[in-house]
């Protein structure tokens, strides 16, 4: 039979140090049951049947914060066998607020004092034995951060485990006690010994959720109640606070006998930081700098070059090793536009003439050069000699410059081409799971950049302070002042944006910033914003800043909103927050922080982006052509008749035909994807340039710019591409939430998509009254949702599940 | 009644009661905000919420709203 230690303790007391250290590598990370906080388990180093669970950091077992509650549900029902509770020497009120309450459960306790060094540097000093003696429990001096005495104290606990019972040394006053104990006669006497104490206190409490588990009788509740009333009046308070009050009051009293503080004037380093950090006129601008090295590093520079290179590289053509040859290759490439341009031009031409090039003699053309938005730079003039004299010259290929290592689907096409590997296969393989996969890991060395970030602006303080600053503002759309990295790395990817969300200790503020991070334009979005803007609207320098302002715009009325509905009314979110001292983070524990995080974006979000992704590919290349199945070219394929079947659903958004319904489901594999698409289907192009230029004209055909604005709302705000669904479900954890989220997405994007397009109908004079009757009573219930009043709430009613019995 | 809300920057403030209840109430007691207890208020946010005080040798964070609910002297 294993032995399992709960590890508990307040948040920032060193928890993840100490769990790191006695379990090394030897580490499980998942999620509790249904909720989206974190779960750790790891084998004690050297103990092959001690197992450590890492609870939440918690300050209290109170039955109000999902962390608290998951915590005691974890203690009272799975009972193990011994606590392991970690307490921060310089910070000992508080820490061992949690103490005396874990000391009542009626399980073995052990307390290790943490940052003993920082302690003693400090000059304080701390009697451990008189401490012991008064917790009732062994006390051991560790420095989790230096290693020193973590072996030790897990040790006592693995020794306490098989020991007795904690016994918990402290009373309250005389009235209170009297009623925990009828309490403890009248409801809970048929309870093992050890743990009646516990709850009789939370009875006591009226604790809501332990009320509920025990289903206690009327009668017995009415006779418990009188004696709760009694005490409540004879000290002037609430039961709950009662208890809180008396715990603090013992507090003061033990440390009274065993800490000595050498003087309690003089502003510590931490202080000195933090009065600079968080200045009233200096904040900002710091805070501005620092979210700017972080975009700059994670998004603009490394991310993007990190993904250029697993994308393009690893998952594409290939890469030049180290970038060497690469800007010989540029230059080449470049000589060559000319020439390739040359012959490009000459042989369409003959082609269109029915000639062999090699024969065209007499044939003349011009070749055209585009600038990226498409403009003509430059007019060639082609003749047959010149056009030889082009095909002369080799296009440059990226393999004969520098050290070339190729892509992997380049590499896999090869080995297949060897085994004359039949092409709906050699698709499956390429298209379908080498491009999923892809998708999928093309992501990590970005993300992994960013949770670096992360993991250091967490652990060193700073993250903390970014929720105080940001708080004023974004508090008001249900969201935290935390909420402001996952956006602003959301202008990048919504994918890492999304994962980025692990850092906001709220459950419902968490939820509500993965619900709505994504309606911020990532890179992706760009080139659709592109193409309509050059296609329709002259490259008008409005657009790109209106599809931002339209971003924006969604989160804080989508947050309004949602904080009023059933599904986020449930959790009271007061902030509380505490500003923890200014520290200099361990480089191990950073890096397993980022790998961590980026690991679980792998093993949870893979699988539903891969399997998404061969989907779409088997539905556009396969189809009925002549008469049977099999590949065919988008245009006949199953995407395509289904883009047909749904057309409709769209019409009313003004752009009913099957083309729009189709690139918008490809735009789910990724969004650049729907230009891409368009090239496909409105030009017959195979590859376009990324604002798509090539089609423009042929998009004036089938778009009013009425139509396409809506169409560019919709693609910008509906489901995002599967990579963020699936960092999307990894974080919600739990499939309910993932289709809230990706439902609600939709079903806003179509409203406001419905609403701009109707209503611009009407004002352009060729709306109908169908439309705008919809339109207006869309508008009508947005305001009527954002104006409703609101009530915070006061208990947590998110529904945890508890495995019963041990 | 005075509130942890008025109390200016750099003061001190002993905790007489506090108001309000459930989940709020409880998680600011839980923070170590009980009667009898000394507040320095330390600073106010860039944005003028929340504020930062410390009790019990410790720095927190607290919302101007939430701190209205703390009786002080």
């Amino acid at each position: 039979m294993d032995i399992k230690i709960a590890l508990a303790g307040n948040p920032n007391s060193g928890k993840t140090t100490l769990f790191n250290a006695l379990t090394g590598s030897n580490q499980f990370v998942g999620n509790w049951p249904g909720v989206t906080v974190e779960k750790k388990e790891g084998k004690l180093k050297k103990h092959d049947n001690v197992v450590i669970m890492d609870l939440p950091g918690i300050y209290s077992l109170s039955p109000y914060t999902l962390e608290e509650v998951v915590a005691r549900n974890y203690l009272i029902s799975e009972r193990p066998n011994a606590i392991l509770n970690i307490i921060d020497g310089t910070n000992l009120e508080r820490n061992l607020y949690l103490t005396t309450q874990l000391t009542e459960l009626g399980i073995p306790v052990v307390v290790a004092v943490n940052m003993m060094d920082v302690v003693k540097k400090n000059g304080d000093k701390i009697n451990v034995g008189e401490l012991s003696r008064q917790l009732g429990c062994k006390v051991v001096e560790i420095s989790a951060l230096k290693g020193m005495g973590i072996m030790e104290a897990a040790e006592e606990a693995v020794k306490a485990a098989g020991g007795t019972k904690t016994v918990p040394q402290h009373s309250f006053s005389g009235v209170v006690e009297h009623a925990i104990a009828h309490i403890e006669e009248a409801a809970v006497h048929n309870m093992p010994l050890e743990q009646q104490r516990w709850y009789a206190i939370k009875i006591f409490e009226r604790d809501e959720k332990v009320l509920e588990q025990l289903k206690l009788d009327k009668t017995v509740l009415a006779h418990i109640e009188g004696d709760i009333r009694a005490a409540e009046k004879e000290l002037d308070d609430d039961a709950e606070s009662i208890i809180t009050n008396e715990r603090y009051v013992y507090i003061a009293s033990i440390i009274k006998g065993c800490c000595k503080k050498k003087n309690a004037g003089g502003l510590s380093t931490s202080d000195k930081i933090d009065r600079v950090v968080t200045n009233r006129f200096l904040a900002l601008p710091i805070f501005a700098v620092v979210m700017f090295i972080v975009y700059f590093v994670s998004v603009s520079t490394v991310g993007t070059i990190a993904t250029d290179w697993a994308n393009d590289g690893v998952f594409g053509d290939g890469w030049h090793l180290f970038g060497i040859g690469s800007s010989a290759y540029e230059e080449a490439a470049e000589e060559y536009a000319v020439p390739g341009a040359v012959t490009e031009a000459f042989e369409a031409a003959a082609e269109e003439a029915g000639l062999d090039p090699e024969d065209a003699a007499d044939l003349e053309t011009t070749a055209y050069l585009y600038d990226d938005d498409g403009n003509v730079e430059e007019e060639i003039p082609v003749t047959y000699d010149t056009y030889l004299e082009a095909a002369g010259q080799e296009e440059p290929d990226p393999a004969d410059f520098g050290v070339w290592v190729p892509g992997i689907p380049v590499f896999v096409e090869k080995g297949l081409d060897a085994v004359n590997c039949a092409s709906w296969l050699k698709g499956l393989i390429l298209d379908g799971i080498i491009a999923g996969v892809g998708a999928v890991l093309g992501f990590v060395p970005q993300m992994l950049v960013l949770f670096l970030f992360l993991a250091f602006l967490e652990s060193c303080g700073y993250m903390a302070r970014i929720a105080f600053v940001m708080d004023r503002i974004f508090r008001k759309f249900g969201l935290s002042g935390k909420s402001f990295i996952p956006m602003l790395i959301g202008t990048g990817c919504g994918v890492p944006g999304i994962m980025a969300s692990r850092t906001i200790e709220n459950d419902r503020d968490r939820k509500m910033t993965i619900m709505t991070t994504t309606f911020i334009p990532c890179g992706a979005k760009l080139p659709i914003i592109a193409l309509i803007a050059g296609a329709l609207f002259g490259g008008a320098w409005w657009v790109a800043p209106s599809a931002y302002f339209i971003g924006i715009a969604a989160i804080v009325i989508s947050g309004i909103m949602l904080k009023k509905t059933k599904m986020f009314a449930g959790d009271p979110a007061p902030f509380v927050m505490e500003l923890p001292a200014y520290h200099w983070p361990t480089v191990g524990n950073v890096l397993r922080s980022m790998w961590e995080r980026g690991w679980s974006f792998i093993k949870k979000a893979g699988t539903i982006i891969l399997l998404a992704t061969i989907l779409v590919w088997f539905t556009s290349s396969f189809g009925w052509a002549d008469g049977k199945f099999g590949m065919v070219e988008m245009n006949d394929s199953i995407l395509a008749a289904v883009g047909n079947a749904v057309a409709w659903i769209f019409a009313p958004l003004g752009w009913g035909h099957w083309q729009g319904a189709v690139a918008t489901v490809t735009g789910l594999i990724a969004k650049e994807n729907v230009v891409g698409t368009f090239g496909v289907l409105f030009g017959g192009f195979d590859e376009v340039a990324e604002n798509g230029w090539q089609i423009w004209s042929n998009m004036r055909a089938a778009f009013t710019p009425l139509a396409a604005y809506s169409f560019l709302i919709f693609n910008l705000l509906c489901a995002p591409c599967f990579a963020a669904i699936g960092a999307i479900k990894r974080e919600m954890n739990s499939a309910k939430w993932t289709w809230f989220a990706i439902g609600y997405q939709c079903l806003f994007a179509y409203g406001i998509a419905f609403v701009v397009y109707q209503l611009g109908m009407l004002f352009t004079g060729g709306g109908n009254v169908i439309g705008a009757v919809i339109a207006f009573v869309i508008v009508a219930f947005i305001l009527f949702m954002l104006f409703r009043p609101y009530k915070e709430s006061n208990t947590l009613n998110t529904k945890i599940k508890i495995k019963a019995g041990a | 009644m005075k509130t942890l809300r008025q109390v200016k920057v750099g003061n001190l403030a002993k905790v007489v009661k506090l108001h309000g209840e459930g989940a709020v109430k409880r998680r600011i007691m839980d923070m170590g905000i009980t009667r009898g207890v000394e507040i320095h208020v330390r600073k106010v946010a860039p944005l003028g919420d929340p504020i930062e005080i410390t009790v019990r040798g410790y720095e927190l964070s607290i919302r101007k709203a939430d701190a209205d609910m703390i009786e002080v002297e």
